[in-house]
């Protein structure tokens, strides 16, 4: 049983260059002997301001992806092209810098472009009124909550003027009132900015809840499996019946190819 | 930004925003009299159960009082000694000594643990020796020092440098080394490179390391500070391991007490007031006070 929707082949609002481009990407780890293939000849274009998900079961090769699309690593073959934009990244966890105040955090990635300094101050107040973090600018990290945090980390990739945002389940450790909240933010940030994103998760109905598109990777090797166009309109509620149904074909999908690794 | 302020949904404005005060419960700052008599009552306690301690044992006749004397007569002839003897000239040298050899020491120490904790080679080479150093007693390296420097100054910082290098590289390369990989993964995605990712990455993590080994260093420094002093005696330079040296000669043991308690209480104030005050300063801003003792 396989329930592909056709895929969207052209963005929306035609005529947008590509934000990511992969084309037969492959990772492979160690060496000839005991070499462990994390990617397999994995292809996935990106248009310039369009909302990707990942999603997969453990062993996909979603974090190695998204270093490689960072470039934090080097793809064993095939090529990766962001067309030269500045590339973000987000965690699991926030990775926010505990000797730092929320202002300060958000101020680095200017400071490291050497922004004036003036001009850092004014930026760090607009992308902190942006996340609704204006009143705990002075805090440190440990005085927030993780929601909070991720928020700070959120405007902090922002400061760094990424055209593309890559997430690596960035709400996978939160609860479930806070994720729903950081959903609605996250998406309104998106149409703010017009930024390219490529959303990693485990959590399928959260893939359909934010994505233009989900794409499904199968695990050991990752390749891609299936992708999934989103027609409901925006914005979303994750508990409505159009997202429940389409996230519940998709993990049908994910399931069997989960079932298919417990056979052997 | 300000233009899409109206058709932000002010609903989730008002939910986030109520989120955020339920998470964040800041309990109020205790009044600063409070803050500072719950520090020192511990203090001012354990301090007067030592001095009864002290007193009980010189009452039980245990020792003749001119070999044993108690707390009242040796506070008093510390005094005497600071303002007529030669006492604060001693405190000073030795202060002087202690200072620049510290400094001395947390240069080397720093430099030394940053280049172990960077390379992969120094470390396998010089990473277990430093360690291997640190647990040998300082006083061990007295007599090779005297007999490389004679009875000089130099023997002195030498065994004072090999007694706190060792524990402050130490702590740079444990502080280094514990920092969370995630935070290094994250400076280089904001693009911190080269000196950069050192000054804004790589040494604050290392802070909390590097403080533990500061303060260790200092205890270390200290007291190979004061055995070389004992040894090593430079004539007309009073110094406190002098002091102590030359009482006992004399058989003052009133002053050899007094020379005590100034030593003992030159490291807890440094200890409490310096080295307890910036770790606690540094834990406490990054959440982790509580964690440390």
């Amino acid at each position: 049983m396989t329930i592909t929707e056709p895929r969207q082949e052209t963005p929306e609002r035609s005529g947008r260059r590509l934000g990511i481009s992969l084309e037969e990407v492959s990772k492979v780890y160690g060496h000839a002997g005991a070499a462990v293939g994390a990617l397999d000849r994995v292809s996935l274009d990106v248009a310039n301001g369009e909302f990707v998900c990942l999603v997969g079961a453990s062993g996909c090769g979603k974090s190695t992806l998204l270093n490689l699309v960072a470039g934090l690593d080097h793809p064993t073959s095939g090529t990766i092209d962001t067309g030269g934009q500045t590339v973000a990244l987000m965690f699991q966890e926030a990775a926010l810098f505990p000797w730092l105040t929320v202002s300060r955090n958000v101020e680095l990635p200017l400071q490291l472009r050497k922004v004036p300094k003036a001009q850092r101050r004014a930026r760090v107040a607009e992308l902190l009124e942006m996340v609704h973090l204006a009143a705990f600018a002075g805090k440190r990290p440990h005085e927030l909550s993780g929601g909070m945090r991720q928020r700070v980390a959120l405007a902090r990739a922002l400061a760094q003027d990424a055209r593309v945002l890559l997430m690596d389940e960035p709400f996978g450790s939160l609860d479930a009132i806070t994720r729903d909240l950081l959903h609605d933010e996250l998406e309104r940030v998106w149409r703010e900015t017009g930024l390219t994103v490529l959303f990693v998760t485990h959590n399928v109905r959260e893939a359909v809840r934010l994505g233009d598109r989900v794409v499904m990777l199968t695990s050991r090797p990752g390749r891609v499996a299936a992708e999934f166009g989103v027609g409901a309109a925006r914005p979303r509620r994750i508990e409505s019946p159009e997202v429940a149904d389409l996230a519940a074909g998709i993990l049908e999908q994910l399931r069997q190819e989960v079932r298919r690794h417990g056979e052997h | 930004m300000a233009s899409t302020d109206l058709e932000r949904p002010a609903r989730l404005e008002a939910e986030l925003s109520g989120l955020d005060h339920l998470d964040v419960v800041l309990p109020p700052a205790p009044s600063r009299v409070v803050a500072v008599w719950s520090a020192v009552w511990p203090k001012l306690a354990a301090l007067s159960i030592a001095l009864g301690a002290w007193q009980v044992v010189v009452w039980s006749h245990w020792k003749p009082d001119y070999i044993l004397p108690g707390p009242g007569p040796v506070l008093g002839r510390l005094w005497h000694d600071l303002v007529a003897g030669n006492l604060a000239d001693a405190i000073a040298t030795t202060m002087r000594r202690a200072a620049t050899g510290y400094v001395a020491a947390v240069i080397i120490g720093t430099v030394l643990g940053v280049a172990v904790a960077q390379s992969r080679v120094l470390r396998a080479a010089v990473g277990s020796l430093i360690t291997g150093f640190q647990t040998m007693p300082s006083v061990a390296w007295l007599p090779l020092a005297v007999v490389l420097f004679k009875l000089t100054e130099a023997a002195i910082f030498f065994v004072l440098l090999v007694g706190a290098v060792p524990s402050i590289a130490n702590g740079v390369i444990a502080g280094i080394d514990h920092t969370p990989p995630v935070l290094l993964r994250a400076g280089r995605v904001l693009g911190a490179r080269g000196l950069a990712r050192y000054r804004h990455v790589v040494l604050p993590a290392a802070l909390p390391g590097f403080l533990a080994g500061l303060k260790q260093g200092w205890a270390f420094a200290w007291r190979s500070l004061l055995a070389g002093e004992l040894i090593v005696i430079i004539a007309h330079r009073p110094s406190l391991g002098v002091t102590l040296q030359q009482t006992r000669d004399l058989n003052d043991y009133t002053s050899m007490m007094a020379a005590m308690v100034a030593i003992l209480i030159i490291g807890l104030a440094l200890d409490s007031l310096v080295f307890g005050r910036l770790e606690r300063a540094v834990l406490h801003r990054r959440g982790l006070a509580g964690s440390s003792t």
